[in-house]
């Protein structure tokens, strides 16, 4: 079943110009889909325009059966979305255990067993979570920054490129993290540089190129298609 | 030199109260906000119109807490002033300000803004006031105690350094302990982020200006009570107040607070080298002073 769609939608910062181009984007309950592509292919703006940052000035964004194209971000937070951006996600002076509180901030039920399970999710937050978010390493601020946005317990998720700036040994362990939060039943859509690897963890990819859609299909299609390969996986 | 310490000490928690929210509304709301000085005399009128007119009028009887100079006139009206100018604050950011930011307009028009707002509430003071100086409690005698190591000290100061750092108390266990307060800190932080974690920001920039407005009203009502009033009154504290936040670095609240002290002191302890007159030339010599050689205050980095 699709649970989020993006339907032919153009979007940009300034009125003049667009930086998507009638992009269209599927995804599947319990799926996790990249989107890959060179630098400027419109990426991260599609994240941004799905949350509500961006407003797209044509086609529509849906959310099961619901059009969320055109509300404020705070608003499709509330509908289950959230959204870790690429930097600065995490509010440096404020604790571990505060950045999780403001993830929270717009429920009002108790979510002391939500925080618990981020704190099994990634058990070193626990240890240190009276510490500032500020003082931690860039691995650990990723942490910090996904457990944020998984306090909403959310149906989707959506990653800006969260191995950016990580040592390689972190960005296999950030990555297991991503599929561990997907197994329970978390829907993902990840935006990554890291095109291989993304790949090889998710369940279908698009490639963009120029803010358009190039091409789509399964994972294990894309990694062999020979095209793909040379242009974006790196050879 | 310990008494003018000491006396700065009380002056320097009537600025900090200014500076605290100065300080607060450049970090979360993003400008220098020139009508701050405004509030605190806002605040020392509302508490005169309460004290001499309203509750008068409707019977509440005068009582003094001797040996200070106020009684439970005072402090009724202590809390209305700061509930009056912070409801005032939020009123401007509402008619001035948030149409300034909706039209993206910078900090330097959102300054100059602000500027014209103080001219309008200051002269609205004097229309209605008129330019005298005023005692809450006029003709009253003020004998000082009489301290070890010579210092002399009304009971009021004593009182005015207690009020200034209870309030500062409250301010940080708000900040720390309950939720608005600790998505004010995130706002602060990181506005986008606070945004995309679903803070209502145009919510924390109300609580911002209704916390900055209410301490800089008390900041106004003790001045009022330690010395007296006038509509210039806040005016004048606007040099101190910036001097003590770009010292303390701006958009840090405890470093507003001990930069608060350090110009209170510096200002009364010049008056034993210096012609009274001098205190603010005082602390605009510190502000640029600090400008000069550590830009980003105290509590910056590099």
């Amino acid at each position: 079943m699709t649970i989020l769609k993006v339907d032919s939608v153009s979007a940009g910062y300034v009125p003049e110009s667009n930086i998507l181009h009638d992009l269209s984007l599927e995804l599947n309950e319990g799926e996790i889909v990249s989107v890959i592509g060179p630098n400027g292919a419109g990426k991260s703006t599609l994240l941004k325009t799905i949350f509500g940052l961006l407003k797209p000035k044509s086609g529509k964004i849906q959310l099961k059966n619901e059009v969320i194209s055109g509300l404020k971000p705070f608003r499709i937070a509330q509908k289950g979305v959230s959204y870790v951006p690429q930097v600065n996600n995490v509010f440096p002076s404020l604790t571990i255990q505060e950045n999780l509180e403001m993830g929270a901030f717009i429920r009002s039920d108790d979510y002391s067993d939500t925080m618990e399970e981020v704190y099994t999710l990634f058990p070193v937050l626990k240890e240190r979570k009276n510490q500032k978010a500020g003082q931690l390493s860039g691995g650990q601020r990723q942490m910090v920054a996904m457990g944020r946005a998984l306090m909403l317990k959310p149906e989707v998720l959506l990653l800006d490129e969260p191995s950016a700036g990580l040592a390689p040994i972190f960005v296999s362990s950030i990555f297991d993290k991503i599929k561990e939060i997907n197994a329970t039943g978390v829907s993902i859509i990840i935006v990554e540089q890291n095109a291989k690897e993304a790949l090889k963890m998710s369940h279908r990819g698009y490639v963009l190129a120029m803010g358009q859609n190039v091409l789509d299909d399964k994972s294990d299609a894309l990694l062999a298609n020979e095209e793909v390969g040379r242009l974006y996986l790196g050879g | 030199m310990i008494e003018l310490i000491v006396y700065g000490i009380v002056l320097g928690s009537i600025i900090a109260l200014g500076a605290i929210g100065l300080t607060m509304v450049y970090r979360i709301v993003g400008f220098a906000n020139f009508a701050h000085g405004e509030f605190m005399t806002g605040g020392a009128y509302v508490a005169l119109f309460v004290v001499t007119i309203l509750l008068p009028w409707i019977g509440f009887p005068d009582s003094r807490f001797v040996p200070l100079s106020f009684g439970w006139r005072m402090v009724i009206a202590f809390p209305i002033a700061m509930a009056v100018v912070a409801i005032l604050a939020i009123a401007l950011d509402k008619i001035l300000y948030k149409k300034l930011r909706a039209k993206k307009s910078g900090p330097v028009i959102l300054a100059m803004a602000s500027l014209g707002a103080s001219f309008i509430i200051r002269m609205t003071i004097l229309i209605i006031w008129g330019s005298d100086y005023i005692f809450y409690r006029p003709g009253l005698m003020r004998p000082a105690l009489d301290l070890p190591l010579s210092v002399k000290i009304r009971p009021d100061q004593i009182f005015i350094f207690c009020a200034a750092i209870f309030l500062v108390i409250l301010l940080h266990l708000f900040l720390k302990r309950t939720k608005m307060g600790k998505a004010m800190r995130a706002t602060a932080d990181n506005t986008d982020l606070a945004l995309v974690t679903g803070i209502d920001t145009e919510r924390i920039i109300a609580w911002t200006w209704a916390i900055g407005g209410g301490l800089a009203a008390a900041g106004g009502v003790l001045y009022g009570i330690d010395v007296q009033l006038h509509p210039g009154m806040g005016w004048n504290f606007l040099i101190p107040i910036f001097a003590a936040t770009i010292l303390g670095s701006i958009g840090n609240i405890y470093g507003a607070l001990i930069g608060g002290f350090v110009i209170g002191i510096a200002q009364q302890v010049s008056t034993a080298f210096l012609a009274p007159t001098y205190k603010l030339a005082v602390a605009f010599m510190i502000m640029i002073l600090i400008l000069l050689i550590r830009p980003q205050g105290i509590f910056g980095k590099e």
